[in-house]
């Protein structure tokens, strides 16, 4: 395209949308609406994602041996943890000795207060109870591993919590099925609008059209300005509420922390500059996008060139 | 170069608009359409624009079959013909100058040229002072002109003109008539389509008659306008 010709586009473009205030508004003000809840979707879910994600590292399987002690079957350990690596849903397993067990034990319970477990001497009450912790790939895949944990030879018992995993993988699904349906619906409503408003555009110019027509303009000269008002409108629209969230976005949080200061010991929230380095080219694109699709549905309905 | 072969025209309703319509015109050729309202003049105007499709027979122009040309290919066809109406069809929003640059920005000129353009063309229908004047402000004489010098900024080799005079009185008349000569004599084969009985007995050109979507008369150099003739029929 010509340099001129593109600017030709914007500057009709731009006069329509001027031409056409009301209609134009009202598109902008349903983009924006349309992003400011995507965004806030996003942001809820990329964090939601971020807790469950943190909570699900902490949800791991622990597996006892038959024969637990390390001195003595160090070998045998260590072939039933090659056996375990191999499963794929496995992410990593890590060996707890039974000295390491008994010492863990020893933090945990006495503290600072040694001298409790010097009734104990030399002997390792946990002598039987070295351990492997197994860390999984994706927490949905849990009780397959449980399964296959427990079929393997020289494994006492699995301990695992079955609930957590399962609720906060539905928990975080179930948000995800919502948001994408709601999405849907407004990313609808924006399209619809925008079509609307070009349609009006290209009412308004059928006169004008249908010379440009007539003294040999392509089908493209015609269309682009009024796709460049489609596009125009998405980003503006898409601009003004990602302005707004980034600026309420930390506010938020910290009203949210604030309110809820328990949260705060296992919650942590994704930084500001996180969260748009990515929401920013995302909501500027489904601006753009709306608009653009918009105006080529319009286009094809009314613009019969 | 324009060629009709046995055209029919029917529009979806009624009786064919067009009836067995064979016609040749040559380059440089300047060729008065006359005829009752009705007669198809203005069909026929479109079929050469390609704005319309013949319900049967074939059309060329420029060499160019129109029935076999392609729907991208048509813009490009168009850019080598004039188009003048009796109502002007002007842009309302934009002055005398972007008038005439628009039928240049819609085939994607340069600025640049198109600014020496413009008012080549200007001079040339006699409105150069008024550029700047928007078409509300402008007579009914002045606005055909406008109309004309964006017909001619692209260069056509054909212009096509339907009731160019229609809304002028007799002096406007002329002058738009006077034009289009020169305009012809510069080597545009031009066809116009006129009610105007007495410019074209005195213009002494070649006068095609129509009457019920069939040309019954056709006459070279120094017809007559013989369409008042078919009143009755
Ligand atoms: N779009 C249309 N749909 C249906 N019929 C049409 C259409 N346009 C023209 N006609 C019919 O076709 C016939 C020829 O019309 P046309 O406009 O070509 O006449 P004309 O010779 O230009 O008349 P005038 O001198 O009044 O401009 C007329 O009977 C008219 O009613
Ligand atoms: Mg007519």
């Amino acid at each position: 395209m010509r340099i001129s010709t593109l600017a030709y586009s914007i500057r009709q473009g731009l006069k329509n949308i001027r031409r056409n205030k009301l209609f134009s508004i009202a598109s902008i003000g349903t983009i924006a609406a349309c992003v400011f809840l995507l965004g806030i979707f996003y942001a809820i879910v990329t964090n939601f994602t971020h807790i469950v994600d943190n909570a699900e590292e902490q949800i791991t399987i622990t597996v006892f041996f038959t024969n637990g002690n390390t001195e003595e079957y160090k070998a045998e350990h260590e072939a039933i943890g090659e056996q375990i690596l191999a499963n794929p849903d496995v992410a990593d397993i890590k060996y707890t000795s039974s000295q390491e067990a008994w010492d863990e034990y020893k933090g945990v319970y006495f503290g600072e207060r040694e001298e409790l477990a010097e009734g104990f001497g030399d002997d390792n009450p946990l002598a039987n109870s070295a351990s492997y912790t197994v860390y999984l790939k994706d927490i949905d895949k849990q009780s397959e591993v449980v399964a296959f944990l427990k079929g393997l030879d020289g494994i006492r018992d699995v301990n695992y919590s079955e609930s957590t995993a399962e609720t906060l993988s539905d928990f975080g699904k179930l948000a995800g099925y919502i948001s994408v349906g709601i999405i849907i619906i407004l990313l609808a409503v924006g399209i619809f609008l925008i079509s609307n408003t070009i349609m009006i555009g290209i009412s308004v110019r059928k006169e004008e059209i249908g010379i440009m027509k007539l003294i040999g303009a392509t089908d493209y000269f015609v269309r682009s300005p009024f796709v460049v008002e489609g596009v125009l409108i998405g980003l503006v629209g898409a601009t003004i509420p990602l302005v707004l969230l980034y600026f309420i976005y930390e506010k938020i949080i910290g009203y949210v922390m604030s309110q809820f200061s328990t949260l705060q010991s296992f919650i942590d929230f994704l930084p500001t500059n996180q969260i748009f380095k990515i929401m920013i080219p995302i909501g500027l694109l489904i601006g753009a996008g709306i608009g653009f699709i918009g105006s080529k549905i319009s286009i094809r309905k009314h613009l019969r060139v | 170069m324009i060629l009709l072969e046995d055209v029919n025209k029917t529009y979806s309703q009624g009786a064919p608009a067009l009836n067995g319509i064979s016609l040749k015109i040559e380059k440089g050729e300047f060729v008065f359409i006359v005829g009752n309202s009705g007669s198809g003049k203005s069909t026929l105007i479109k079929l050469l624009l390609k704005e319309l499709e013949p319900t049967k027979g074939r059309i060329c122009v420029n060499n160019r079959d129109l029935g076999k040309m392609k729907r991208r290919e048509v813009p490009r066809f168009r850019r080598e013909i004039g188009i003048v109406f009796q109502d002007f069809r002007l842009l309302k929003d934009r002055n005398v100058y972007d008038n005439i640059a628009f039928a240049q920005k819609v085939i994607e000129k340069p600025t640049r040229s198109i600014k020496k353009r413009v008012p080549q063309v200007l001079t040339q229908v006699g409105l150069s002072e008024k550029y700047k004047s928007f078409p509300k402000e402008l007579s009914g004489g002045e606005q055909q002109r406008v109309a004309l010098a964006r017909a001619l900024v692209n260069g056509p080799s054909i212009l096509l003109a339907d009731e160019p005079t229609g809304n002028l009185d007799p002096k406007n008349s002329w002058e738009i008539m006077k034009l289009l000569e020169e305009v012809n004599k510069r080597g545009t084969t031009v066809v116009v389509v006129t009610h105007n009985r007495e410019i074209v007995d005195a213009m002494q050109k070649r006068v095609i008659t129509m009457n019920k979507g069939v040309i019954v008369s056709d006459e070279e150099k120094g017809g007559h306008y013989y369409a008042d003739k078919y009143v009755s029929l």
